[in-house]
């Protein structure tokens, strides 16, 4: 046992450290730790400035243009990142496409797709979840049909990140409706731009329409967009799933938003002293604390793990589960501690904090992340499908 | 031991429901929301015209009820159909307190309250004052005959659209003393208001009240100088408990949409709600409403006790209500999945009613320390 990092490892931090320092524009730190939303040119310009470094793509290996790191590489860049109040990578092209394109996309793929993602030239989203198929997934509905040389693919996804932006989804279909739920569906690469296809934004309960529904209706796909084999789409969809679930304790998140709490408390003033002095919220703030630091350990241990070569299994369930709890809490915290001030839409209040409105306001959209980060206990799998998941490996229930 | 309704209440409560159901739907109140005056004015006054502030004062104040079980079964009602218009600030908050203090010539607005044609606010709260009903540092300084007042009030809800403020300022002692405060019914046209409004997160709207050397004739103030602070906290302690049964009618809602939504979502083949691990959850929410139901009609109930019982009912109500209204908004968005994500989806707003009434009148831990200072005295 040795708790503290390798010299390699330290040297890696520093060199992180410095880049963001030097290269991280101050005017998208600030929208992140303001708590505003990015527009599409400020993730692109934050995407421009780590390719031009070769660290747009951490995960993805040397040969494909990537940075190649380790998984404590890439827990440092995460942590240093959020820290720093960078962006977030947004992952749908980096991280969720690349990975199935490189493992099981043809050569001709690799070469037109893959430097495209780096150099933002195409912005991908995910047709994954559907109406009817969330959860469960492998029931979901969307078809295409062959016809010649191209899929004839009507339907509708749902839940699509940032769909708005995108020129480009990769979506699971329904290519057999005669077999086993999971043995008849493909993953199909599709033009937006393509006649046929509807973006319609989903507006949600925090204001912010970062979601949208996307229809298909008779929508022509050339077969050559068809990645691996016919019917084995889902499983590349999982292979893509074990890859969404990196970095998926957030821990760096739970620090940067820990750090924002305990700025919070100090300002906001209960019964005439600092709220951060105030005995139980504090005692609430200690438990958070307590719990992320032996999170952040786990989390560690499962890196270091997966670093040496073995892949994370259980443990990134738990990871999820337990990460976004402890994520919930403090977005909670940040609510309380804001007091009166949460009630605000503060997007709104913000804009006029010209005409001299007070500082706990400069808190940011505390209740607005407080409902928004509901998602993080939904998405990408359920706490409840983790949970399942956990029982039935540790228990083969 | 009774716990029915009384005829005239049940009444009541039978046509609030029926009205809102037919006139308060999902899309009419967003669209409310999203309007530049953030409530409607048909409703309100139709509302009105049902009798909906009436029940919010006695007859000796001209109206019909005006009892801790008048306010609870209009507010529940309200609440369960997520209603954003500001009848807990005209009717409850203000309009309360110029019936409770106002001479014959304040008291004379009461008639105007109650059929509809006044809109009040209360600016009670400041950027320091958090949950504290005495820490107030306005000023109010005499100026010959004259009253000046100074300060910057807080997240004052409902100040736009207000004709007339209810303001509440210090004219003697330190923030942080009872003594000394004094409340001032103030035209929200006087020279000197500064009013900069915006949208609340959970519907409706609020402002920052800046005051900028008020002139006020002595005539403005409500009852006697420097003594409001018993009368500020008995009626936020009535405004408490419409909160809390306005929560209680939100779960409700909550509750409701989860269970249909369980019976009929299917996921893997079969109803997610035959899920134990969902089922189990569900059961918790409807023993913690039932809980919340309780704590409501506690409060109610004491609302016209002495101040200590009174208080400490109402501090454990706004700790209960605090506590299981989280629970059944987070679960029940999260027994939904994404769809409860969304605005047009009913619960997304009633989710946020639930959750933002924490950060008014006091939160979760703000009443859990109050009744225990309570119990101690």
């Amino acid at each position: 046992m040795d708790l503290s990092y390798s010299d390699e490892e330290k040297a890696f931090r520093e060199e992180v450290r410095t880049f963001l320092k030097n290269k991280l524009p101050k005017e998208l730190s600030d929208k992140v730790r303001g708590g505003d939303e990015l527009g599409k040119a400020d993730i692109e310009r934050w995407h421009a400035i780590l390719n031009e470094q070769g660290w747009l793509a951490p995960n993805w290996p040397k040969k494909f243009g990537g940075a190649e790191w380790n998984a404590v590489q890439r827990h440092i860049f995460e942590e240093e990142a959020a820290a720093h109040h960078a962006p977030r990578i947004i992952p749908f092209g980096l991280s969720m496409l690349a990975p199935v394109l490189q493992k099981f996309g043809s050569k001709e793929q690799q070469d037109y797709w893959l430097p495209r993602i780096l150099s933002g030239e195409d912005w991908w989203c995910q047709g994954y979840s559907e109406p009817g198929a969330g959860s469960d997934l492998a029931s979901l509905k969307t078809t295409a049909v062959r016809h010649g040389d191209h899929y004839v693919v009507n339907g509708q996804k749902t839940w699509t990140t940032l769909g708005q932006h995108a020129n480009m989804i990769f979506c699971l279909v329904r290519t057999d409706k005669e077999v086993k739920q999971q043995e008849g569906i493909s993953f199909l690469l599709i033009d937006m731009d393509t006649p046929g296809i509807e973006v319609r934004p989903i507006v949600l309960l925090d204001g912010g329409a970062e979601v949208n529904e996307v229809w298909f209706t008779d929508v022509k796909v050339p077969v050559e967009n068809l990645v691996g084999e016919e019917n084995k789409g889902w499983t590349y969809a999982k292979y893509l799933l074990t890859h969404e679930r990196t970095n998926i304790a957030g821990t760096g998140f739970s620090q940067a938003g820990l750090t924002a709490v305990k700025r919070l408390a100090k300002a906001e003033i209960a019964g005439g002293k600092p709220l951060i002095q105030n005995p139980h919220f504090a005692a609430r703030l200690a438990q958070v604390e307590i719990d992320l630091k032996a999170m952040s350990t786990t989390n560690l241990r499962i890196i270091s793990k997966a670093a040496a070569g073995t892949a994370p299994g259980v443990e990134s369930s738990m990871l999820k589960v337990k990460g976004t709890i402890i994520r919930q809490e403090i977005n909670d915290l940040a609510r309380r501690a804001a007091g009166i001030y949460a009630m605000p839409f503060a997007s709104e209040a913000i804009e006029g904090s010209n005409a001299g409105l007070p500082d706990p306001l400069a808190a940011g959209p505390v209740a607005a992340q407080y409902f928004n980060n509901r998602k993080l206990s939904i998405f990408g799998g359920s706490n409840e499908i983790q949970r399942g998941i956990i029982a039935k490996v540790t228990m083969g229930g | 031991m009774n716990f029915d309704l009384t005829e005239e209440r049940q009444m009541l409560q039978d046509t609030l429901r029926r009205y809102l159901r037919e006139k308060y739907d999902t899309a009419t109140r967003n669209k409310i929301i999203e309007s530049e005056a953030g409530y409607s004015t048909k409703i309100w006054a139709e509302l009105a015209e049902l009798g909906v502030i009436g029940a919010l004062f006695t007859e000796e104040q001209g109206g019909f009820g005006g009892k801790g079980f008048d306010i609870t079964t209009v507010f529940e009602e309200l609440g369960r159909a997520g209603v954003v218009e500001p009848f807990l600030d005209t009717g409850v908050l203000a309009g309360g307190l110029i019936a409770d203090l106002g001479n014959d010539d304040q008291q004379a607005h009461v008639e105007e309250i109650i059929a509809g044609s006044l809109q009040l606010a209360f600016a009670h709260g400041e950027p320091t004052s958090r949950y504290d009903l005495n820490r107030v540092q306005a000023t109010a300084k005499a100026d010959g005959d004259d009253i000046v007042l100074n300060g910057h009030k807080a997240v004052v809800v409902n100040a736009e659209a207000a004709d007339l403020l209810v303001v509440s300022a210090r004219e003697s002692g330190e923030p942080g003393d009872n003594e000394g405060i004094s409340l001032f019914l103030v035209p929200a046209d006087t020279k000197g208001v500064t009013i900069q409004g915006y949208g609340l997160l959970a519907g409706g709207r609020a402002a920052e009240v800046m005051l900028d050397d008020v002139k006020l004739p002595a005539s403005a103030r409500l009852g006697e100088a420097g003594k409001a602070f018993d009368a500020i906290e008995a009626r936020v302690a009535a405004a408490s408990v419409a909160q809390v049964a306005e929560t209680l009618g939100a779960m409700e809602t909550a509750t409701r949409l989860t269970k249909d939504y369980l019976g009929t979502r299917k996921q893997f083949g079969r109803p997610i709600g035959t899920f134990q691990a969902l089922a189990h959850r569900m059961s918790d929410l409807l023993i913690e409403l039932e809980q919340a139901r309780s704590a409501v009609i506690n409060a109610a109930g004491h609302l016209d006790s002495d101040r200590a019982a009174r208080e400490s009912h109402v501090s454990a109500a706004k700790n209960l209500l605090g506590r299981a209204g989280r629970l059944v908004a987070e679960d029940s968005i999260q027994m939904h999945g994404g769809i409860a994500m969304t605005q047009e989806y009913e619960l997304a707003h009633i989710a946020k009613r639930i959750v933002m009434a924490d950060h008014r009148f006091g939160d979760t831990d703000h009443h859990l320390e109050r009744f225990i200072a309570l119990s101690a005295a």
